[in-house]
């Protein structure tokens, strides 16, 4: 393993260049280029101004007024969108966790030979555009489309269910989109689990919600981590599921960053802006669970 | 002795498949309490099987398993009173040393600083007090050996299995391991279920054998008993090292068979109850000795130094290969290649076996 076997040492910087390159042009100079735009110049009709402001984190945080002749005020509108969307990639990711886990678990406690076939059915919807998904999911869910019309026809309801256009819709479309996100890291988890230990925890008197709660859990914990993280993250910046199943009156973040960089209504600063602050939330929150991680290794 | 024999574990015509495949194919076993039962056979033979089946990790598919008199069918595992040592330890990784040897107790309720300051005990009977703070994975494989056995032995269960805990250790701490387990079930008390496919390993600790082939139990008794008595072909070449002769047999009458060596040596011997015919006779190596003059001739092919002992490959007169064991003691004298000798057969060498 690492380190173990030193003949490689000279060749280990060469075979290392072509990850740098990739992580420095397609990670960090984006970002750098965010960060730099956050801090110049709206030009009308988009683009930026080469003159270094604090505009468009202003314009974020703080309002002074419709037309801007009044005192300082903290602005909400945008802070109210970002814990909204919070709120909305928060049960996302849980709604993901209830019904991924099970399927994870199913799908790798299935013999070798049929789990592929599992895997592969939960992934061929993803082999479909996102946006044409979104969009089928909206004539699935609207007051004349099938779901609608079915309820109706078996007389479960009576007029259809107002779906699309609200908090609802967005939350579906959210789930459909990252579920595999969720499942296929779990499902790495399960597989490479240890089925002794639920054995051994059975066998020491262990209860099978105990096992569950006490073995299996901590010890595929870090497939469930990072199914959460692949599915909170793009969940909090999606802007499809949103602008095309929420309509006007549900806003996300993304759908806030989106508008920045779109036609002549466009604030390339401020959409760069709500970029970095959505990243900076998304790093602390990161750095804030990896040290509480550590803490509980160290222990 | 022991004082009085219950049953601890009674085994009765146990049938186990998994779908084609058929694992046990009836078997029947009695298990005295306080002993030490080895079940011993190749790796296939079912010996795993059978302890899941005990454990209740698996369902028999006809048949009953019996625990002091109760039948356990309907038993769950985590309510049989008996504990696994498992064959590659399945520690909880997460879990520090002392949190895996307390784990069964804090699971039958007993509060913290009780099962705190028991875990510790057993820790220290294995010698591992230094270690409670650590992960599985930072021990040594002899060491999570040890750490299975604490957490297996901590509730203090009315049985323990062992499957095969040994296998994955050196020789030195295999030879060490085996003084100390036997050590330990003497002096709790609890009836151990050792497996093994290690014939040495079973001879050594157990107070019983169970040898096992093909699902079946061939020979059920002490070491002695399957060493020196045994009932067929499969476990006198299993057990120990011995020479198989193909004979004609004569007569068998109160337990003596008449035979015929290929060569034309005639001799009586102790047998199983078969039909005269031809049948495997088995020869013990060690207790056969090189006398001068003796009715059996043959002759020295090549001597295999094995340090302690002496191995004198030889040739009976009609060409089969034959094996001697020799002590390697001051005072032996060893025949070099191409010599004729006369072999004399001890009291209980030769053995006629049932197929
Ligand atoms: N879960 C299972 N599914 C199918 N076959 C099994 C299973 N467990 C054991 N077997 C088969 O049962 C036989 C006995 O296995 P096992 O009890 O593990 O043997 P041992 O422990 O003596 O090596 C083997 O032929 C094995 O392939
Ligand atoms: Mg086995």
């Amino acid at each position: 393993m690492a380190g173990g076997d030193t003949s490689w040492r000279p060749l280990a910087r060469p075979l290392l260049i072509p990850a740098w390159l990739v992580i420095g042009i397609f990670a960090l100079l984006p970002v750098l280029l965010m960060a730099v735009y956050s801090f110049l110049t709206k030009e009308f009709r988009g683009g930026v101004i080469w003159d270094f402001t604090l505009t468009a984190y202003d314009q974020f945080f703080i309002t002074r007024g419709l037309f801007g002749d009044e005192a300082a005020q903290v602005e909400w509108t945008y802070i109210t969108i970002f814990g909204l969307s919070i709120l909305q990639a928060g049960i996302c990711t849980a709604l993901c966790l209830i019904v991924g886990f099970p399927t994870a678990w199913f799908i790798a406690t299935r013999p070798a030979r049929t789990r592929a076939v599992w895997l592969f059915l939960i992934t061929i919807p993803y082999w479909v555009n996102l946006l044409i998904r979104t969009v089928s999911l909206k004539f699935l869910i609207r007051d004349n489309g099938p779901l609608n019309e079915g309820l109706m026809s078996i007389g479960l309801i009576d007029g259809p269910l107002p779906l699309v256009n609200t908090n609802l819709a967005v939350q579906l479309g959210l789930f459909y989109s990252y579920l595999p996100f969720m499942v296929l890291p779990i499902y790495a988890a399960v597989e490479r689990y240890n089925f002794a230990l639920s054995e051994a925890a059975a066998d020491l008197y262990a209860s099978r919600w105990t096992t569950l709660r006490e073995i299996v859990l901590p010890v595929v914990r870090p497939g469930i981590v990072a199914g959460c993280i692949l599915v909170f993250v793009p969940a909090l910046g999606a802007f499809l599921a949103p602008d095309l199943l929420g309509g006007a009156k549900t806003f996300m973040i993304g759908s806030l960053i989106e508008e920045q960089f779109k036609g002549s209504q466009g604030n390339w600063p401020f959409g760069a802006a709500v970029s970095m602050i959505l990243l900076s939330l998304v790093l602390m929150a990161l750095l804030i669970y990896a040290r509480a991680a550590a803490r509980e290794g160290e222990r | 002795m022991k004082s009085k024999m219950t049953t601890a574990i009674d085994i009765r015509d146990v049938v186990k498949t998994f779908g084609e495949v058929t694992a046990l194919h009836g078997v029947s076993l009695g298990i005295a309490d306080n002993a030490f039962f080895t079940l011993l056979g190749p790796s296939g033979c079912g010996k795993t099987t059978l302890l899941r089946l005990i454990a209740g990790f698996e369902d028999v598919t006809s048949g009953e398993i019996r625990l002091f008199g109760e039948s356990i069918a309907r038993l769950e595992p985590n309510r049989r009173p008996v504990n696994t040592v498992f064959q590659h330890y399945a520690l909880f990784p997460h879990m520090s040393v002392i949190d895996n040897v307390a784990f069964g107790l804090k699971m039958q309720g007993m509060d913290l600083p009780a099962r705190t300051a028991r875990a510790g005990q057993m820790l220290e009977m294995v010698h591992l007090s230094d270690y409670a703070d650590r992960l599985p994975a930072q021990l040594s494989g002899g060491q999570q050996q040890r750490v299975a056995l604490a957490r297996a032995l901590a509730p203090a269960p009315k049985v323990l299995l062992l499957d095969e805990p040994l296998s994955a250790l050196d020789l030195k701490l295999r030879q060490a391991m085996r003084v100390e387990l036997k050590q330990l079930q003497e002096d709790t008390g609890i009836t151990f279920i050792f497996v093994t496919h290690d014939q040495e390993e079973a001879l050594t600790m157990s107070d019983r054998i169970a040898v096992m082939s093909a699902g079946q139990v061939q020979q059920v008794g002490s070491a002695q008993e399957i060493y020196e008595a045994p009932v067929n072909l499969f476990v006198a070449d299993f057990i120990g090292e011995t020479n198989l002769l193909q004979v004609e047999v004569h007569e068998v009458r109160e337990g003596r068979a008449t035979v015929t060596l290929p060569g034309g040596h005639r001799f009586a011997c102790p047998s199983a109850p078969v039909a005269p015919g031809r049948h495997a006779l088995s020869i013990r190596p060690e207790r056969v000795t090189i006398t001068p003059g003796a009715d059996l001739s043959a002759t020295v092919d090549r001597v295999v130094y094995l340090g302690s002992d002496l191995q004198v490959l030889v040739r009976l007169a009609d060409g089969s290969p034959f094996t001697i064991r020799l002590q390697n003691a001051a005072r032996t004298e060893v025949p070099g290649p191409g010599t004729r000798i006369g072999l004399h057969l001890e009291e209980g060498a030769a053995r006629l076996l049932a197929d």
